[in-house]
Formats: structure tokens, sequence, C-alpha cells
């Protein structure tokens, strides 16, 4: 059974994704059950599957049992290890706590939805586990098509959201695709490995270099890399709050996979660093992204809207880790791909259940939350303290590494890109938390009894994922000492100091 | 000059596959036409299909079946003689993506046509601002 | 040195902490207080279940969790951090039961939040006593801001609103924009964050960065109020009085303290900046904030607020002693911590159980209150006399030492500083009590019958008052620390 994980997590969400579209003419109810029931397996496979990665180090599975370079073959190390539990769990995890505004957004869309769930996780696992370049391609196609249709379930403004997005994700996608086949025609070969073998010879060829760029950037389109970003907040912001809370937490990670898959293993770090030096003026872009991000959060009086911008400041952070060309920030940008999952899915989360309860996320309707609502902001203030970064939350540890990482290659600027992005976080949420602790009282000079909103929170079944990841976020955080030196370290090259 | 002659030609299907990128880029970033810009994204897509096509082609090769190769199959197989038929068959797959990618967008601009009666952009744009 | 490895520092920081929740859920206020009271007590008997041990010189040292090589979430009990610990978590017992006087007294609202945080705040408090490294430290110090917000903005009207804000730009602001980076300058120069008598900097030369990098951690930690990053401590008294007493006469505020003093005793090492004559910068950025403090303390009406700037310039008496470099000096530091504590929590809840009992907040209306609240007005004569430095209370003692440290390290610039601020404490102290008892009857505001605050108010201000003055015949414990504290 074990053997056959990196199998089974592709397969079996594929299968239950037919399964629901089925199941979904003859009873809307059976939906939930499957996804969750294919889902949880996707889940305990890929947690097993890290485990036994760290056991057994580099994990090949031939896909059919067709030998690469001709067959399929799924590599799974240490990175992909770690990616596969973190998008799988938080997947489990979503589709349980968004049942209930699912059946509240669009009763009569269940089988549809929870369709499209499903095969977008699929994608999204696929391409994480995938060792074949083509095939990646084609995954990265089926998450966004899943995705795009979504975000248009929304309605209201989310089909136009969607078709901008679709454009963006499509040139992005193409352009990985013409990539590829610039390294195709170098090499003769997709697989991963055997690139990675075959290049190190053509190296100073401008072909190659032509390959990696335009790879580069078309992942940088997907993962909505400043100043490719544009789709990105409508998108996200005018989806129904299931798929926000899906596609913001996983969508940006994975393409940040995919980012350091390229850098580090189809290309090396001596090419990715040396070679093609391009780190620096990388890392100014992504302390512009980072700069951006925040600024363009201010602006926001939107919840959903304001998270969405600190999302394209994260991105800012994970790709300006990656390409500090060190080790440290480069654990810290693989670090901060599971921690900025958990805890984008942590607030994204909550403003599901606020969005449930009160209809909005406009500031507006957020005034007296804290009351209304303790439990749902409780778990809401752990995500923003991580969000900020303050210890124990994980968010803290990946900061410290990408800060660490900045301070050993010299760039004061991500430094202080870093710091800057922390502080307008500290005034994007306490903003949150003073609307929601104060305006219905502005009146009553504090003094005397009030008679204040009485408890109405969401649904247990969608407190109790919230608490699980707000928990998680706090453990992560703990032992982010054991993650680094267990999996984190295994997942980097040696020869990147 | 000459020299940019000879690389133009001697590549030309790269110049060919790029032109058509561009009309593609341009459609989709300057139409109004929320239907034209799907064009535009389907040219551009069709545009990377057509580069990867013709890098497997090669002149004077046959189809990569040794019943057809020279000497009907008995001869000793030359790798020369045959067309590289991987491109070609990742190109069924990159067609079908595409086709797919051209549907989900028309579904959408059909929905983005039931809510504001139209389908120019700037046309939308004022209804949003005006919600 | 002997090290024992324990989990009672855990168990000291974590016992508020576990209680939260069952305060949170507690629906009956008596059974909310007594939660409060049970988790006071325990915290008390498990930080001094750890004295014996530590008097005999060894540390108690528990890690939780290796975070990042070099700088593990670590707690370490070592003489410094009992003292502070047992000064903030015995105060914590007075302080609840002053709560309980004050806010029924007043009808606050929202009482349940506010024993929620005061709990949490404690835990970050004990939390920063025993941490072990700057990483520690530095997770404790901002959960402790963070919990305080919701207490400093209890009111939840305009004017706490933007105390918070200023209250959240100060402390916040620098703890992220300079602590962390300093902190990681660190971590990147030495790849350790452990506190040691030596210093984590041992055998580097680079004058320059170090001087930079303690400028910014001496006045990154915030808290402290050094000037100019102090103007959050006057905005912050818009909480009730209870958390202006505890949190930011002694425990917020000593927290800035301790982390400064352990930041110039811990991180950087008394040889390095004696060797680089860095405690003299140190001491004339604080001697600056002694002088002014006091003097703006002079002008103020608003009685907390000339508690609040007395605790300024009292903050910064505990930095200049340290930064003296010599044992006396620091011994007096040390020790300062605790006596001021005593002392100042004493004049907090006398302002606070004046405005109980009669809603008086400004000094200028408090002519001849004395004749009606005797018991209040004399807890007030001591925690003045302890506050200035006088017999018979315990504030003499530390600045005894503090006078002794500058002539051992041959300050006479800082001896004046000492002695003119006493002076000036006693000028903005004084005319209150003499105004309270001494004024005609022309003069008098208030009726001539005895009206105290309710017993729950009374009780707490006495007892502190009283030890006050027994500190000053038993300081041995405290002494003893701080000897300890400086090895030996």
């Amino acid at each position: 059974m074990s053997l056959q994980y990196p199998g089974l997590i592709v397969v079996v969400p594929l299968l239950s994704a037919l399964v629901i579209s089925i199941a979904g003419w003859v009873n809307k109810r059976w939906c939930f059950p499957i996804a969750v029931a294919g889902l949880s397996v996707a889940a305990y496979s890929s947690v097993g599957l890290l485990f036994r990665v760290l056991d057994e180090g580099v994990i090949v599975y031939k896909l059919g049992g067709w030998d690469p370079p001709m067959g399929i073959a799924y590599y799974v190390d240490h990175l992909n290890g770690l990616v596969l539990a973190v998008v799988s769990v938080v997947a489990l995890l979503n589709a349980i706590a968004s049942k209930n505004s699912i059946e509240q957004e669009f009763p009569e869309r269940i089988g549809p939805f929870y369709t499209l769930y499903v095969l977008m996780v699929t994608g999204l696992l696929g391409i994480v586990v995938t060792g074949d370049a083509f095939n990646l391609y084609v995954l990265l196609e089926i998450a966004a098509l899943t995705g795009y249709g979504l975000i248009a379930m929304g309605g209201g403004r989310g089909p136009l959201s969607a078709l901008n997005y679709l454009y963006m994700g499509t040139i992005g996608a193409c352009f990985y695709l013409l990539g590829i086949g610039y390294l195709y025609i170098m090499t003769g070969s997709l697989n991963m490995v055997d690139i990675a073998r075959i290049l190190p010879d053509l190296y100073q060829s401008k072909a190659v270099m032509a390959a990696f760029i335009i790879c580069m950037v078309g992942v940088w389109l997907k993962m909505a890399f400043f100043p490719l970003h544009a789709w990105l907040p409508n998108a996200y912001t005018f989806a129904p709050s299931a798929s926000s809370s899906l596609i913001a937490p996983l969508v940006t990670k994975v393409m940040i996979y995919v980012m350091i898959r390229l850098i580090l293993t189809i290309f090396t770090p001596e090419f990715s660093f040396n070679i093609l030096a391009v780190s620096k003026p990388i890392v100014w872009l992504s302390v512009i992204a980072i700069f951006m991000g925040a600024i363009l959060a201010l602006s926001e009086r939107n919840l959903k809207k304001m998270l969405t911008f600190i999302i394209i400041a994260e991105v800012g952070y994970m790709v300006g880790g990656a390409w500090l060309g060190n080790r440290v920030g480069m654990t810290g940008a693989i670090l901060h791909i599971a921690n900025d999952a958990l805890m984008t899915l942590c607030v994204f989360l909550a403003v599901g259940n606020i969005v449930y309860k009160v209809k909005g996320a406009e500031f507006e309707n957020l005034q007296g939350l804290f009351r209304k609502m303790p439990f749902t902001m409780g778990a809401f203030v752990i995500g923003a303290m991580s969000m900020i970064g303050v210890p124990p939350t994980c968010g803290f540890f990946s900061k410290w590494y990408l800060i660490s990482g900045a301070i050993q290659a010299g760039q004061y600027g991500f430094m202080v890109a870093l710091l800057f992005s922390s502080l307008v976080n500290v005034v994007l949420f306490f903003r949150v938390f003073e609307i929601c602790y104060y305006e219905p009282f502005s009146d009553h000079h504090g003094h005397g009894d009030h008679h204040p909103e009485p408890i109405d929170e969401a649904p247990v079944t969608m407190l109790v994922p919230l608490f699980i990841v707000a928990a998680i976020l706090v453990l992560v955080g703990l032992y982010t000492g054991d993650i680094v030196n267990h999996i984190v370290e295994f997942a980097i090259p040696k020869g990147l100091v | 000059m000459g020299d940019i002659i000879q690389t133009i030609v001697a590549k030309y299907n790269f110049w060919i596959y790029i032109t058509l990128m561009m009309i593609g880029l341009y459609a989709m970033i300057a139409k109004n036409n929320l239907v034209k810009k799907i064009v535009g994204m389907n040219i551009f897509q069709t545009a990377i299909i057509l580069f990867y096509v013709s890098i497997g082609a090669k002149r004077g090769a046959t189809i990569p079946i040794l019943e057809h190769g020279h000497g009907g199959g008995h001869n000793v197989v030359h790798a020369i003689d045959y067309a590289n038929p991987l491109p070609h068959v990742l190109m069924l797959t990159a067609i079908v993506v595409a086709v797919a990618t051209l549907g989900v967008a028309l579904a959408l601009a059909i929905r983005v046509y039931d809510r504001y009666s139209t389908l120019e952009e700037d046309e939308i744009l004022s209804q949003i601002r005006e919600e | 040195m002997e090290t024992i490895v324990s989990i009672k520092p855990l168990l000291a920081v974590s016992v508020s902490l576990l209680v939260t929740p069952i305060l949170a859920s507690s629906r009956a206020p008596n059974v909310r207080e007594a939660w409060t009271f049970m988790a006071a007590v325990a915290k008390v008997l498990i930080v001094a279940s750890m004295v014996p041990a530590v008097l005999k010189g060894a540390e108690i040292v528990y890690t939780v969790a290796e975070v990042v090589p070099g700088a593990a979430i670590k707690f370490r009990v070592d003489a410094l951090g009992m003292l502070f610990a047992l000064v903030s978590s015995s105060l914590w017992i007075v302080t609840s039961a002053y709560s309980i006087g004050y806010m029924r007294g007043l009808k606050e609202h929202s009482q349940t939040r506010y024993f929620v945080f005061f709990a949490l705040a404690l835990s970050a408090t004990v939390g920063v006593a025993f941490s072990a490294n700057l990483l520690t430290l530095y997770l404790f110090y901002e959960m402790l801001s963070f919990a305080t917000y919701p207490l400093v903005t209890h009111h939840q009207d305009h004017e706490a609103r933007s105390s918070g804000r200023k209250y959240l730009l100060y402390i916040v602001g620098t703890s992220i924009g300079i602590v962390l980076p300093a902190m990681l300058i660190c971590y990147n120069m030495t790849g350790t964050l452990e506190f040691s008598m030596q210093g984590i900097f041992a055998g580097t030369e680079h004058k320059a960065t170090i001087t930079v990098l303690l400028l910014m951690l001496v006045l990154g930690f915030a808290k402290v109020a050094i000037m100019p990053l102090h103007s959050w401590l006057p905005a912050a008294m818009v909480a009730p009085t209870p958390v202006s007493a505890l949190l930011h006469a002694v425990a917020v505020v000593k927290v800035g303290a301790f982390s400064v003093l352990r930041v110039l005793t811990g991180v950087f090492g008394v040889n390095l900046l004696t060797n680089l004559h860095l405690g003299t910068v140190i001491c004339y950025i604080a001697s600056f904030t002694v002088i002014v403090a006091s003097l703006i303390a002079l002008s103020q009406d608003g009685l907390k607020r000339r508690l609040a700037f007395s605790t300024i310039g009292q903050l910064s008496y505990i930095v200049l002693g340290v930064a003296l470099l010599s044992p006396k000096g620091m011994i007096g530091g040390m020790t300062h911590i605790a006596m001021h504590a005593f002392g100042k929590i004493t004049l907090f809840f006398c302002a606070g159980a004046i405005a109980v009992a009669t809603g008086k907040k400004y000094i200028s209306e408090m002519v001849g209150i004395g004749k009606r609240m005797p018991v209040t007005m004399v807890a007030f004569f001591i925690g003045s006399l302890s506050v200035i430095g006088l017999p018979p209370t315990g504030g003499f003692f530390s600045k005894w030492y503090l006078v002794l440290g500058t002539l051992q390290a041959d300050q006479m610039p800082m001896l004046i500083v000492l002695l003119g601020s006493s002076l000036l404490n006693a000028a903005y102290f004084l005319p209150i009590v003499y105004k309270a008892f001494f004024c005609t009857p022309e003069e008098s505001m208030f009726e001539n019958t005895i009206q105290e605050a309710p017993i729950w108010c009374v009780a707490p201000l006495v007892v502190t008052a009283v030890i006050s003055v027994v500190l000053f015949f038993y300081p041995t414990l405290f002494l003893n620390l701080a000897k300890l504290a400086i090895g030996g």
C-alpha cells in the first residue's frame, strides 16, 4: 500500500472527482462525504509519504511501470514531500470547514463545486509530485481551469474576475510551455532529472538561458509576482468563501514550489545564482513587490481584498528568499511555503466564517465582532499574529530565516522590506481589530452596563477546522527546529551554502 | 545586414511563431471586446503549438513507423530518417488544453454577458463603477 | 555553577496562561476572581519554591523547543530573573484584590476580558524574567505588548483608541522595527543569543557595529521609556488604575528595564562595555531622561500622569545604575526594580482609591483629602518616601547603592544627577501630601468625615505600603539576589 502512495495521491482524488460528478446527479448529499473521503486518502497518503521520505530518502515512482525518460516518473524528495503534505492537509481542512458556506452560497450547484474542488486539488498535488516537465504543464492547466470555474461560481463580479485571471493564467502557462520547449530542443528530454543531467554542458548556451528566463516569467505570472499581480486581488476577492480559502493558500504557494524546483533541480543553484547573474535584480524586484503589496493593502476597505494584497507581499517574501542565493534564504523560502499556506488558510477560513454570519467582509460589517464571534476572532488573531510575525507562531520563524538570509547575502534592502511589511501588517490587522473591538461602543463612554450583542458564532463544523489550523500555526512554530533539520535541510542540494 | 537576414531566414519558424504570439498578445491587451480577447488568447496558444510542431519537423524525414522507413523496415534503423514524434504527441495534449481553456473562457464570457448585457470591457467597467 | 533541569520555570509561566480559558468561560464573577487568586498564589508558590536553589547559586533551566540553532525557546532562572519574577508575581496577588475593589467599585464593563488579559500579561512578564536568551525574551516581550493592548484600551472610547494606537506604535513599532533586526544581526554575527556573563560578543572587535547594536537594543525595548520613546506611558494612563499600577509601574515598564539589563549584562557583558567605554554613553542617555522626566512631572496636574512621568524617571535610574558598570551601582539598579515597584504601586493604588471614593483625578482637586481618606494618604506618603529614597523605606537602599555606585565608578556628574533628581522627586510628591493634611479649613475641598474607598481597595495599598517599610529593615533577600546576579 505505502509503495503506491505517490500514485494514490493523484489517482484517488481524480477518480473521486469523477464519482462526485455522477453522484451529484443522483443525490447532492453524497458529494460532500465522497469529496472528504477522497481528500482524506490523499492527505493520509501524502503525510505517510513524507514520513517514508524522511526514512528512506528520495522515492521514485514510475507511473504505469514505464521507465524514465520514456515514461512519466514521480520523484518525491523532502521538498515536494513537505509541499504535498501541506497542500493535501489544507485542502482537506478547507473542504470540511466550507461545507456550510457552500450550502448557504449556492445550494443548487454543490455537485459541480465539489467536482471542480477535488479536480483542482488533483492538479495541485500532481504539479507537486510529478517529475516530468510537460506533465507539470498539463497539471498546471488542470488546476488553473478548475480554479477559474471555482472563482466564477461566486456570481456577481466573479466571472469577470475569473476571465481576467484566465487570460493571465493562460499566458503564464504558455510561457512555461515555451520555456520547456526550448529545454527540449537543447536536451531532447522532458524528465526533470534527465534534463538536469544533460544541462551542465550547455549552461553557456543562450537558448538554455532563454528557456530559464521564459519559464521563470511564466511561473511569476501564475504566482502573481509584482508587477504581474493585477489578476489576483479581484479573482480572490469575488470568489466564494470556500473557493478563495482553497485557492488563496495553495495556488501561489504551489507556484513558488515550481519556481524553487526549477532553480534547484532542473537547473542547479550553480547555474541559477552564479552563471546567470540575475539574483540581485530579482531580489530588488521582490523588495518592490513587498513594498507595493503592503502599501496597496493599506488602501483597501474590504477585509478579503486587504488579505489578497498581503498575499502579493508574501509572494515577494518567498521569491526574494529563494533568490538570495544562500542556504538560509532558501530555507526561509521553503519554510514559508508551508507556513504561509497554513496562515493564509487560517485567516481566510476566519473570513469565511465572518462572511457566513454577517454577509460581507467590508470593514463596516465587522463592527463588534469580538463580542459576536469570539472564537472565530480568536483564531483570526492567531493567524494575524503569524502574518505579522510574532513568535511563537510559525510566521515569525520563516521571517527569521528570510531576514537572516538577507543579512548573510548583504541584501539589506530585502531585510528592510520584510520589516516594513511586518510593521504594515501590524497596522492592517490592528485596524481590523479596532473596528471589531470599538465601533458599537462609540457612544457609551465605556462605563456602565451595555447590552452587548449576544454571541452568534459560526457552526461547529466551521470552527473546529479553524481551531485546528490555528493550533497548527503555533505547533509548526515550536517545531520549526525539527522541520528545518529533518526536512528542509535535505530539500536543498549540498552545493548551496 | 546580411547576417540578420540570414538568421531570420534560417530560423523562420521561430520568427513566425513570435509574430503570431505578438498578434495574440496584442489582441489580448488592446482589444475591448471580451471575445476578441479570447480569440487573441487562442492565437497565442496556437503560436506555441506551431512552434512545437515545427521543431519536430525534419526535411525529407518520414513518419516514425518502421514499415514506412527507407527499405521497408528491413534495414538498420537510422534515427536521422525519421521525424521526432514526441513534440507532435505533446501538442495533441496541448491542443486539448487549449480547447478546454477556450471553452471555459467562452462560458465565462456568457456569464459576464448575462450580468452586464454587453461584452465590451469599457461598458462593463463603467457599470461596475456605478454599482 | 550548578545547573538543575526542572519544569518549574515553565509551570511558573504557564499557570496563569492555563487559567485563562477557565476565566473566560466562568459566568459568576466570584468564581472568576477565585480562580485568579488561585492562579496568582500558585504562581508565587512556584516562583518562591525556586528561591532557595537560586540563592545557593544554582541555575534552573528548561528547554521548551529547539527552534533555531543557537537560540532555543528556553527558560533559565538566575538571580536577576528571580528578583524580577518574585516582585511581579507577588504583586499580582495584591493587584488582583485591588482590581476587585476598583472594577466593582466603578462598575466597569467587560471585567472578564480584563481578568483574562491580566493573567496573560503576567504569564508574559514571568516569561521575560525567566528567559534564557534574547529570542525567548523577545517572544514574551511581544506577547506582553499584545496582551496589554485590550487592557490599555479597556474603556473603548475615543481617548482609549488614540492611546491604544500610540501604545502600539511605540511598543510594537520599536520591537519589530529596531529590536528584531538588531537581534538578527547579533545572531548572524555570533551564532548564538544565549545570555552569559561574558556576553556573546567576546572576542569581536567591531566597535562601531557593537555601539550601533547596543543603542538599537537599549532604545528598541521602548517599554523602558527612555526618552525620546517615552510618550506612550503617559498615554497609557487611560487604562483602569490597577492596570496602570501593576503593568505601567511594575510589570510592563520593568520588563523594559529588565530587558535592557539583560542586554547590558547578558548580551554585551560588563567587560566588553567597560573596555569600549560604552557604559558612559548609556549613563548620559539615562540621566537626561531622569532629569527631564522629573521636571515634566512637576508640571503635571493629573495625578496618574504625574506618577507616569515619575515612573519614566525612575526606570532610567535602573538603567543608569547598571550602566555605571560598577558593582555597587549595578546592585543599586537591580534592587531598584523591587524597591521602586512596591513604592510606586502603592502610589497608583492610592490614586485609584481616590478616584473610586471621590472621583477626583487632578492634584489641584485634592486639597484636604487627607482628612477624608487618612489611611490612603498615609500610604501615599510612605510610597512617596520610598520613591524619593528616604528612610525608613526600601527605596533608601537602592538609592544608597546607586550613590555609592557613582562614587565607585568615579562618575561625579551622575552623582549630581541622582541627588538633583531626588530633590525633584521630593518637590513633586511632598506638596501633594502636605496639601492633603495641612491646609486651612477654608482651602479644604472635602468634608471632615472619614470616608475611605472600599476595603478591597484600601487593604492592598496598606499591604504594599507596609512592605515598603519592611523592606527597609529586611532588604537582604533582594540585595542578595542582586549580588548573586553580578557574579558574587
